[in-house]
């Protein structure tokens, strides 16, 4: 029984523990994304991201998935991403040109001081690339749970990555 | 003869279980009729590349003899084992099947959609049942 | 570093980025995303001149990504063969662009022209992946992105084009994983993964197992990839029911670099020593060529569906390129004809899948015993699918007589006769059906009461924009038929032997 289809009766323990799981999730996602010591990466955390997102829309139906992520906001998430970590490269491309030293250079250390282990500099382009790729693996990953979950009879061919 | 059961059969274990499940992956992929069936062993046929590639980063076992390790640390930097002069493993197989494993979602998701919209044109998803449709629309005109 | 050196990762990174530009700059207006992929195209093709410029001047590109020095990082390699191809990919994606505004209208439905063209896009970056690259993991990632996209470009089409594109996933997800299973049993002899690197490193262990296993992973994938028979029944299905435009980029030019792969396998990482001395396969080759030319064009002539029999048509002239591989360790005339050949059969085949686009969109017909009298209704595109035909055929002076020179010369150069019997037999066995085709356009009375001043006024007409690239490219096959055929092209062809190590010059 899913929710788009008539006679659906909404079951409160689920509903409940959808809503409280949601912003956990959000959050484990993001510490396997970049957490302090912790092995992980973009597409890893990226995944996870996009799970909690999966779990709202299979609970809560189409609709109010739709709400929770718009379709500009999901293709602006897919761009973004990879601007971030396309632009990392073009950043490094711009700086010094044929090498790149992941920006440890005295220009960006205000920066990365404050991101990263305390007293290593080198991690911004690290995070950049492995941020933008989440985000594009969330978004990717949830436009094509719409598209598959979605029953009219003519259906957006998705399946971009 | 048990000197080439241990060099050919026993050392190499991790060839003979991977290829096992390649086949074993790529026999559903082609036998089977149901066109999510046939995904899922060509799921199980890139998992099984996928263990294969990552037990190459095995480098321990050639350093059972001189060293008496049987195996290797993970591939981290590690100041205890640093001191000890304890070796880890090659971390470049990890790295690139993670790449891999994105390239087989992304297909895996692909075709997930293919089969959502023929389920939708022809109304079953098992392959004979598909064809048989095709020819009575072709019969038809 | 000279600014051209940065070019190729320019050409391939920009493309990326602008695919994913296009996709918000669709919500601004829909008409946008067209406009912004033919003008970055037209700025690549630019650059791409400027590269093949500077390599035949100078000499090969290598260019370190984030300056890591190989084999520890990437490594982008232009070389003549390289540059060679990116201008041909490039120039047939921009006329596929053109020709696609007209023909997207009428097959595919207006919510998805968007997502359609950042898909093309990406195609086209995949592609150029391939083409610059000089890393053989790299070149399985850019491999997938060129076939993802494809996959779900040729599904757009809906109906019969689903289970078409579902057989191509799997198939071609099968040939991938297989490409990287061979790189993966060479990395694990050899620990190194840059194309020069393996090079120096695989002579030294030429007789071992795991590599020979690895080659024989590699070309079958490739052979998956690029439709080779008897690996290639995917194929005909995809090209029949994909969109126009997708047929005759994918015709065109996504073939081609899935070959050009298993070109670089061959002369640069495996070399000919080991075609040579340890398989002994170029006669193996040879012989495969040679049975995918004739059964492609013995298949062709059984199709009643016009892009079915252009489809089997591709076939074998995929065969014509893989007979000039398999020659080329004996004579060099043969990578002579792969070369000539990648060109001709994009410019061919591009025009005629084209020309069954327009076919398809003006009248509705697809069957070739429907096309009475449709060279009085549709006159350019006629002319233009008769000029291809014809270069397909290898009528002198046209594009494809050119390239069945250079595989004739290379058969007789190399001294292996039966060869030169299955060119001209294919030569005949072509003519045959693409004579079919014509006929039933020029020649065969119109029946019915209608006269001709009645049939030239139907009131249909194609757009410009999908008549323009028709014409170029029927012009192109007359034109390069000439180009080929003098001295023009011999700097060029001198300089891809050279880097591919044949060592001779023509």
């Amino acid at each position: 029984m899913t929710p788009g289809k008539r006679g659906y009766k909404r079951d409160v323990i689920i509903e409940v523990t959808t809503n409280l799981m949601f912003p956990l999730t959000l959050l484990f996602g993001l510490y396997v994304m970049f957490g302090t010591g912790g092995t992980g990466g973009g597409f890893q955390g990226g995944t996870i991201l996009a799970s909690a997102y999966i779990l709202y829309i299979t609970v809560f139906g189409h609709e109010k998935g739709r709400v929770k992520m718009p379709e500009s906001v999901n293709a602006l998430f897919k761009s973004l991403g990879l601007f971030l970590y396309n632009g990392a490269g073009w950043i490094c491309v711009l700086f010094s040109l044929a090498t790149a030293q992941w920006l440890n250079m005295p220009a960006f250390w205000p920066v990365t001081d404050y991101v990263g282990v305390a007293g290593s500099r080198s991690f911004l382009v690290g995070y950049m690339i492995s941020v933008g790729i989440g985000l594009t693996v969330m978004a990717a990953f949830v436009s094509q749970y719409f598209d598959l979950a979605w029953k009219e009879d003519d259906e957006m061919e998705g399946g971009e990555e | 003869m048990m000197e080439w059961v241990t060099v050919h059969v026993l050392e190499k274990y991790n060839f003979w279980i991977a290829m096992l499940i390649i086949i074993i992956g790529l026999t559903a992929t082609i036998v089977k009729e149901n066109l999510v069936k046939k995904l899922i062993g060509l799921s199980i046929f890139q998992t099984a590349f996928f263990l294969w590639v990552v037990s190459l980063g095995d480098v321990g076992r050639n350093i059972l003899i001189t060293w008496g390790l049987k195996t290797q640390t993970p591939p981290i930097l590690w100041s205890e084992a640093a001191e000890k002069g304890y070796i880890y493993a090659n971390p470049l197989p990890h790295v690139l099947m993670l790449t891999g494993i994105v390239v087989s979602a992304a297909t895996t998701a692909v075709a997930l959609a293919i089969v959502i919209r023929i389920y939708q044109n022809y109304g079953t998803i098992e392959e004979d049942e598909i064809i048989q449709k095709e020819l009575e629309f072709e019969r038809a005109g | 570093m000279d600014l051209v050196e940065h070019f190729p990762v320019l050409i391939v990174g920009l493309s990326m980025f602008l695919a994913y530009t296009m996709l918000l700059a669709g919500y601004l207006n829909r008409r946008l995303p067209f406009f912004m992929s033919l003008a970055m195209n037209s700025f690549f093709l630019i650059l791409s001149l400027f590269i093949l410029n500077h390599v035949l001047a100078t000499g090969p590109i290598r260019y370190w990504q984030g300056g890591w020095r190989p084999p520890w990082g990437i490594e982008y390699v232009v070389d003549a063969m390289n540059a060679y191809l990116l201008v041909i990919v490039i120039s047939m994606v921009i006329l596929g662009l053109i020709y696609s505004r007209g023909n997207v209208r009428h097959e595919i439905e207006e919510r998805k022209h968007v997502t359609f063209y950042v898909l093309v896009q990406l195609m086209a970056a995949g592609m150029y992946g391939i083409t610059v690259t000089g890393d053989l993991f790299n070149m399985f990632i850019w491999l997938e992105i060129a076939s993802l996209t494809a996959y779900a470009l040729i599904a757009v089409a809906g109906g019969r084009a689903l289970r078409s594109a579902y057989n191509y996933v799997i198939m071609g997800s099968i040939g991938a994983c297989l490409y990287i299973f061979g790189v993966c049993w060479i990395y694990s002899v050899t620990g190194t993964l840059n194309f020069a690197d393996m090079r120096l490193l695989l002579p030294l262990v030429y007789d071992n197992r795991a590599v020979q296993m690895g080659f024989a992973m590699i070309v079958v994938g490739v052979m998956i990839k690029a439709y080779i028979f008897p690996l290639h029944l995917w194929q005909p299905d995809v090209y029949t029911y994909a969109p126009s435009t997708i047929s005759s980029m994918m015709a065109s030019v996504h073939v081609k670099v899935m070959f050009y792969m298993l070109l670089r396998m061959f002369y640069s990482v495996f070399t000919l020593d080991f075609i040579r001395h340890y398989i002994g396969l170029d006669l193996l080759i040879c012989w495969v060529a040679a049975i995918a030319i004739l059964a492609g064009s013995i298949w062709a002539i059984k199709q009643r569906n016009l892009k079915r029999m252009l489809a089997y048509s591709s076939v074998s002239q995929m065969g014509y390129i893989l007979l000039g591989l398999g020659l080329s360790p004996l004579s060099p005339w043969g990578l002579v004809g792969v070369a000539a050949h990648i060109l001709n059969h994009a410019i061919g085949k591009g025009c005629l899948f084209m020309c069954a686009g327009a076919i398809s969109q003006q009248e509705g017909l697809r069957d070739i015993r429907d096309f009475e009298g449709l060279g009085k209704k549709m006159p350019h595109v006629c002319a233009a699918f008769t000029i291809a035909a014809l270069s397909m055929i290898g009528i002198p002076l046209t594009a494809g007589f050119a390239s069945k020179l250079f595989l004739i010369v290379a058969s007789l150069d190399a001294a292996q006769y039966p060869f030169v019997a299955v060119l001209l037999l294919s030569g005949l066995l072509n003519l045959v059906y693409f004579w079919r085709v014509i006929d039933q356009m020029y020649f065969v009375k119109h029946k019915g009461t209608e006269n001709a001043a009645e049939v030239r006024e139907t009131g249909k007409s194609l757009p410009l924009s999908m008549v323009a690239p028709i014409l170029i490219l029927a012009s192109l096959c007359i034109i390069m038929g000439i180009i080929w055929l003098t001295n023009i092209p011999m700097p060029l062809i001198n300089h891809i032997l050279s880097n591919l190590r044949m060592g001779v010059t023509l």
